[in-house]
């Protein structure tokens, strides 16, 4: 498995980044800079990640079980995450999830049918103090109100 | 001596050798702290948090199995708020895990059961429904059932450190977190049960144990595998006359826990449907069976003619039989016979190694040399496959002592993988080994005769203090060796008694010479001595039923020169074992060669054979005492000196008729191909 350039790149540098012998250290971010170019974690991917860290195959897979920002399958185009942990919870982060689904048609970790959104109940993410928050992709939106949602989602149509 | 630091644990000061763990400290002083992740030999886990005590001035509960003791630690095991805490979690621990003791394999020997009993309390919060998934095969020897397992991480520790396997891993997390093999549904591995003996109770179940007996229904007698050489302690449970199964759970032996899928499962060949269970002669060409004294005397009348009239006897002796067997083989041979035309299939030149070596009996490693030495240069072997206990040993000591391993391999071999040092030649390791405290050099079937002095000229030449193993292949090779069972002062080898046209009589004791070669002597009387009708018994004259290793007592040397006891565990049903037939057939022929109870031709042993003359109690007790034959001149012996090339799954003749093993080599899998072409 190759991949771009600039990956290449990365990986190489993180592998030199930890002491010797000590490659495995190098499985998450390897793990979750690959998601982000080839779209999910596949079966060809954990080899490829095994064998450049010098850990078995099931070793890799065990992180990929563990770690819930890891996926097996492809999302959509925009990652929908809500978060309905206590603090967001208490200021309507429930309700918040309820109404995104609705509004994309979509339940936890699913994808829209045109692959653009897919939408996940997320754990804490340490946004408490602008809750209730979102996370799109990569970025963060706080104090979210259903109105708000749906314009930014309304928003990511478009620009598509 | 290490610096060593005072604490108090439960109102006792100790002293403890600083950075021991809490844990440890505990143990050593007669003080249990309960734990189930925590293993002995194995990284530290910290996960079932079974071990939390009270550690004065620490806020919390500390986790005793990774906090190193401390100079004036005051710990409480057993205070009210670490009594409650353990409550929790066994209370924990059953929420999800079924009550199925009374059908579960684990139930009366189960880690769990024990500490319910002890540290639990009665009744449980939790009214939800159980998590229950199906159990799952995964080999023909694992079976794996997820709701009994309580997460402890021992089988994948094992596997992964001990057996250098890591076919087991943990998917998921939290509440479906579970145990998985390497290959999604079935496991490729050793298949050596490692993870199902550790597992601290029954999630994982052994294929041939499962549901078939009460763990304390059996009699546990410890013996010696009698695969290969390495000799590891395998206690057989016995159940009325069957072996139910074999682990090492009670660090008995020189391999502690050790065994591989032989030495826990490879003792099925005995109730095999086609054991042997009569005498039987030809007959044109088939065989009825006749009695033992109709036997003896037919062998005897012939024996004695063909030494009347001074003619050709050959004899081949056996990897398997004990020292005693092979001691009276070999006097059978040479006193009562007058030939020296005994040999067996030697698979290790220890003829030249013992010369090369000679006077110096300090430079044979023992067992417990690989796992102590500084560095172990492999030279010519697959460890891993053929000598999987000397394998561990060294595993173990890369990582309990950060040892160097170096390989001179013709081929990858797994020590690869932790190797400091490969090179086609051990030339090219010179400076590195140079630089190195002690060394063992352990050498297979490929350094015989020039090539072996070669090796131990080089081993000398480094400066360092150097040991040597000389691989040999089965349970008692070196012994056969040992006690005479080769053609010195004149006699044939093998294949020359094979080729001689004129051969009067061929004794073939526990060996297949005729799997391979062909006998060109076509009026030899033959005479078999074996468990099964292999290619060499269908062409006897006479075939006479034999117990295995299992079935009898006596002593066999493992491959570093270690003596260990034998001990019978069960009997079958027609066989008598070699010594007792030797012992028919010497006293229908009259001759006078002694007693042969194990013991009295044990006591003989030690007083007429080099190295032999062990402290009795040392081997009585099961200890393994090691023998010192390097004293003096060894003469080179003719003949062929070849390695089986066995691998973890097979054993000559003994694996073709074990079910399990079949099984196991048949299962998918790349690790057993090379064991299929045999």
């Amino acid at each position: 498995m190759t991949f771009s350039p600039a990956l290449e790149e990365r990986f190489a540098a993180l592998l030199q980044k930890y002491p010797e012998g000590k490659t495995r250290s190098a499985v998450i971010p390897m793990l979750i800079y690959a998601q982000d170019e080839v779209g999910a974690i596949t079966p060809e991917l954990i080899e490829e990640v095994a064998k450049r860290c010098g850990v078995a195959p099931l070793q890799v897979d065990e992180v990929v079980g563990y770690y819930s920002m890891l996926h097996r399958k492809p999302l959509g185009k925009y990652h929908v995450q809500v978060c309905t942990n206590i603090s967001c919870m208490l200021v309507g982060g429930e309700e918040l999830y309820e109404h995104a689904k609705k509004k994309l048609g979509i339940g936890h970790k699913e994808v829209t049918a045109d692959g653009q959104f897919s939408l996940e109940e997320v754990e804490c993410m340490g946004a408490c103090s602008w809750a209730p928050a979102v996370e799109i992709n990569y970025d963060f939106h706080h104090f979210v109100t259903p109105e708000q949602l749906d314009k930014l989602i309304d928003g990511l149509k478009k620009a598509h | 001596m290490a610096e060593l630091v005072k604490l108090t644990i439960d109102g006792r000061t100790i002293e403890s050798e600083k950075g021991t763990l809490l844990i440890e400290a505990a143990r050593q002083n007669g003080i249990e702290i309960p734990a189930f992740c925590y293993y002995e030999g194995l990284t530290l886990q910290a996960a079932c948090r079974m071990c939390l005590v009270e550690v004065e001035k620490t806020p919390k509960l500390q986790v005793g199995c990774t906090l190193p003791v401390a100079e004036g630690m005051v710990v409480h095991t057993d205070s009210p708020v670490v009594r409650q805490s353990r409550k929790g979690m066994v209370e924990f621990l059953l929420t999800n895990h079924p009550l199925d003791c009374p059908v579960c394999d684990k139930g009366g020997e189960c880690e769990l059961q024990d500490m319910a009993f002890r540290y639990g309390v009665g009744e449980s919060r939790f009214l939800e429904r159980k998590v229950h998934t199906d159990e799952k095969q995964w080999s023909p020897v694992v079976f794996f059932d997820a709701p009994r397992c309580i997460l402890c991480y021992r089988c994948v520790r094992i596997c992964d450190e001990g057996i250098g396997v890591k076919a087991l891993g943990v998917a998921n997390r939290g509440v479906v977190a579970e145990i998985v093999p390497n290959h999604h549904d079935h496991l490729e591995c050793d298949e050596c049960g490692a993870c199902i003996d550790i597992c601290p109770v029954g999630a994982l179940t052994s294929g041939i144990y499962r549901y078939q007996t009460r763990p304390w229904e059996m009699e546990h007698v410890g013996t010696i595998c009698t695969h290969c050489s390495d000799g590891c302690r395998t206690t057989l449970g016995v159940r009325n006359g069957k072996i139910m199964r074999g682990n090492n759970r009670d660090r008995s032996g020189i391999n502690g826990e050790f065994l591989c899928v032989k030495g826990r499962y490879g003792f099925d060949f005995i109730e095999h449907p086609e054991r042997l269970q009569s005498p039987m002669m030809r007959v044109g060409d088939s065989f009825e069976p006749i009695s033992w004294a109709a036997a003896a005397e037919e062998i005897s009348r012939r024996f004695k003619a063909v030494k009347e009239r001074g003619g050709k006897f050959g004899i081949i002796g056996s990897n398997h039989t004990t020292n005693e067997e092979n001691y009276f083989l070999a006097k059978f041979a040479r006193q009562g016979l007058g030939t020296n035309n005994i040999d067996h299939h030697r698979t290790g030149d220890l003829a030249t190694f013992f010369d090369a070596l000679s006077g110096r009996n300090d430079a044979l490693a023992t067992t417990a040399d690989l796992y102590s030495a500084s560095a172990v240069l492999i030279v010519g072997n697959d460890l891993s496959q053929q000598h999987p206990f000397l394998a561990y040993q060294a595993r173990a000591n890369v990582r309990h002592h950060q040892a160097h391993i170096y390989t001179v391999t013709s081929g990858p071999v797994r020590e690869d993988n932790y190797s400091v040092g490969s090179a086609a030649n051990v030339e090219d390791l010179r400076d590195k080994l140079k630089s190195e405290k002690d060394l063992v050099i352990v050498f297979g079937d490929s350094v015989q005769g020039d090539a072996l002095r070669k090796l131990v000229a080089f081993g000398d030449s480094l400066g360092i203090p150097v040991k040597y193993v000389c691989l040999v292949d089965y349970s008692n090779s070196r012994g056969a060796f040992d006690m005479g069972v080769v053609p010195r002062d004149g006699g044939m080898s093998i294949d020359q008694m094979l080729a001689a046209p004129d051969l009067d009589v061929l004794w073939v004791v526990g060996a297949n010479p005729l799997k391979r070669g062909s006998l060109s002597a076509e009026n030899a009387f033959v005479v078999v001595q074996d468990l099964f009708l292999t290619e060499t018994a269908r062409r006897a004259d006479i075939v006479l039923p034999a117990a295995s290793a299992y079935e009898k007592s006596g002593t066999v040397t493992n491959v570093c020169g270690e003596v260990q006891k034998l001990k019978q565990a069960l009997k079958v049903m027609g066989a008598k074992t070699d010594l007792e037939i030797f012992g028919l057939i010497a006293k229908e022929m009259k001759l006078n060669l002694g007693i042969w109870l194990p013991d009295k031709v044990f006591e003989e042993i030690r007083k007429n054979v080099r190295g032999y003359n062990v402290p009795l109690p040392v081997v009585a007790t099961g200890g393994a005492a090691p023998t010192l034959p390097l004293n003096g001149h060894v003469a080179a012996l003719p003949g062929v000196i070849q390695s089986a090339g066995d691998t973890l799954f097979t054993s000559g003749s003994l694996s073709k008729y074990s079910k399990i093993l079949n099984a196991v080599m048949e299962a998918p899998g790349g690790l057993y191909e090379g064991s299929k072409e045999r």
